[in-house]
């Protein structure tokens, strides 16, 4: 069944659109992430213009993170101070981000940067996560290996403006968190994501969280900035397509109960290992796309040059 | 009252001088003059026909009819990548001064056997005289490359369409022809033109409008995300928080 989109001007397959939910929405009730980083891409891929494809990726997210926080929400797994504070670097990250991505939209480079963000945080996220996870697997594989310490004193504890986070058990500086905050927000903003792949590695590695609160924090958090970013985008360059929305929230939720259910049967390491592999393949993909010669190397946009 | 007279004295001169009369003169019609966009909106076909209206006997030289549907037009960019650090990036961009957003021709010869070029210059009908680009060549090295850029991409994207011979002619009298409009479609009033033309010259010229609209729910949301773009982002979130909720509220009655 054919859909003409209202925003997006294009008619695409109404199916197709619950479909890519669905699998998104799947891998995320999976692994607990709120599957932006899959979502915007596989939109450019079917022809949505990349503006709307972040815009409604990120109203997308708020959805997907809402249910996943409520789930979070009766296991107590939420830091809702640290919550807050994250949240306040990131409404600032947000804001700058979606003003950058104007500029960029205008300029004709948002393509390289968005592509460039995925590749680069992606490949990153994607790599590290590997790593660590087949660690994990060859050191329970080997009973006698040593065991390394949980989080570390570092330079992060020296920090002025501390603060008490219960829930998390921590004494520390603001300013971490505000950073994390701000940085996430921004590549929300810009990549159409919630960030949760830069966030949970972020809360546990930099700020030292333990990793029972770090998916429901993160989660918390990324509800408000990407209802934050899909408002932005709303009102400054009208690229949120509620119709793309809806049907791409409709397949998440119902993709998203499957994927809890079905996590149950997997371990941790291999939870992460799996998504480790889907995070780079994307990352490769679109490396690619930059570094091979394009079919067309023209493109057609309406508009006026600044 | 100038402006009336003015009015006054051009009607006079219309009814006291007759036109060069043409010999041959188009009758047509179309089978839709509006295009709604409604949320399955998945293309439509328009049958554009018509007959050969003559006092005459036919004439020997053969008689073709040239049919052109034109979307609006808009300042459009063309950009071109290029190789920058070993990255395909965006580099030179060409800014045309307005390009229909759909451009159709249909044909019942071969363009270039059923109309002069000073007939195409003066008419503008085939696709890239639809393209108004002034001033390019300032822009970029390879200016001309750029509008050929444009040309393909629409015509691969199914938005320009060059279709000879797809008008049917009968008797040198009727003819018709089926012009399918893409499912993306844009809004707005699209200009039907239909040509005819002798020794590539053209005898007689007709012009129709049909009205392209989104409508219902289509026209509503867009309205909305454009004259009240707050409301819209929060009905926006609005729906996701709800299904969001909804979701996890089915998923515990499910277990329970």
């Amino acid at each position: 069944m054919q859909l003409y989109l209202p925003i997006a001007e294009v008619s695409v397959n109404a199916f197709l659109l619950l479909g890519i939910g669905g699998i998104v929405g799947f891998l995320s009730g999976l692994f607990g992430v709120g599957g932006g980083f899959l979502i915007t891409p596989l939109l450019f891929f079917i022809g949505i213009p990349p503006a709307i494809a972040v815009a409604t990726g990120a109203n997308q997210v708020v959805a997907s993170s809402v249910s996943g926080v409520l789930a979070q929400l009766k296991r107590k797994a939420v830091d809702f101070r640290m919550g807050w504070v994250l949240l306040a670097g990131g409404l600032v990250g947000s804001a700058s981000g979606v003003w950058v991505f104007t500029r960029l939209t205008a300029a004709g480079q948002i393509d390289l940067f968005v592509q460039l963000s995925y590749v680069l945080f992606l490949g990153l996220v994607g790599l590290i996560m590997f790593w660590e996870s087949a660690r994990t697997i060859l050191r329970t594989r080997r009973p006698g290996a040593p065991i390394r310490r949980a989080h570390t004193h570092s330079w992060v504890h020296g920090l002025p403006f501390k603060m008490k986070f219960r829930a998390s058990g921590l004494y520390i500086s603001v300013l971490p968190p505000l950073t994390v905050g701000a940085l996430v927000g921004f590549l929300a903003a810009i990549m159409g994501v919630g960030g949760g792949f830069i966030m949970v590695p972020a809360m546990i590695y930099l700020l030292g969280m333990p990793t029972k609160v770090v998916i429901g924090t993160s989660l918390f958090q990324i509800i408000f900035v990407t209802a934050f970013t899909t408002l932005m985008h709303a009102i400054t360059s009208n690229t949120v397509d509620m119709m793309l929305a809806v049907l791409l929230i409709l397949g998440g939720v119902v993709g998203a109960q499957f994927g809890a259910r079905a996590s149950g049967r997997l371990k941790a390491e291999q939870l992460r290992i799996l998504l480790s592999l889907i995070v780079i393949s994307v990352a490769g993909k679109i490396a690619l796309d930059l570094l091979l010669r394009p079919a067309e190397l023209y493109s057609v946009m309406p508009g006026v040059l600044p | 009252m100038i402006c009336a007279r003015l009015r006054w004295m051009a009607f006079v001169s219309l009814t006291l001088v007759p036109p060069a009369a043409a010999s041959e003169e188009i009758v047509a019609g179309l089978s839709q003059n509006r295009v709604s966009i409604t949320a399955d909106f998945d293309g439509s076909e328009i049958l554009i026909y018509g007959a050969v209206k003559r006092e005459e006997a036919i004439p020997k030289v053969p008689l073709h009819v040239i049919i052109t549907i034109e979307g609006p037009s808009a300042p459009t960019i063309v950009r071109k990548k290029a190789r920058v650090a070993g990255m395909w990036i965006n580099n030179e961009a060409v800014q045309i001064g307005r390009a229909p957003s759909f451009y159709a021709v249909a044909t019942t010869g071969f363009l270039h056997e059923v109309l002069s070029e000073t007939e195409n210059l003066r008419h503008q009908i085939t696709i890239p005289r639809a393209i108004r680009a002034v001033g390019i060549s300032a822009q970029a090295k390879d200016a001309p490359g750029f509008i050929e850029a444009l040309i393909r991409v629409q015509t691969e994207a199914d938005q320009y369409r060059l279709a000879e011979r797809t008008v049917q002619m009968n008797e040198q009298t009727l003819f018709r022809t089926d012009v399918v409009l893409p499912a993306n479609l844009t809004e707005g009033p699209y200009r039907v033109r239909i040509f005819l033309t002798r020794n590539g010259a053209v005898v007689d010229q007709l012009e129709r409008r049909i009205n392209v609209r989104k409508e219902g729910l289509e026209r509503f949301l867009f309205n909305l995300s454009r004259e009240h773009s707050l409301v819209y982002g929060l009905l926006s979130l609005i729906i996701a928080v709800a299904a969001g909720y909804g979701a996890s509220a089915a998923f515990r009655l499910m277990k329970a």
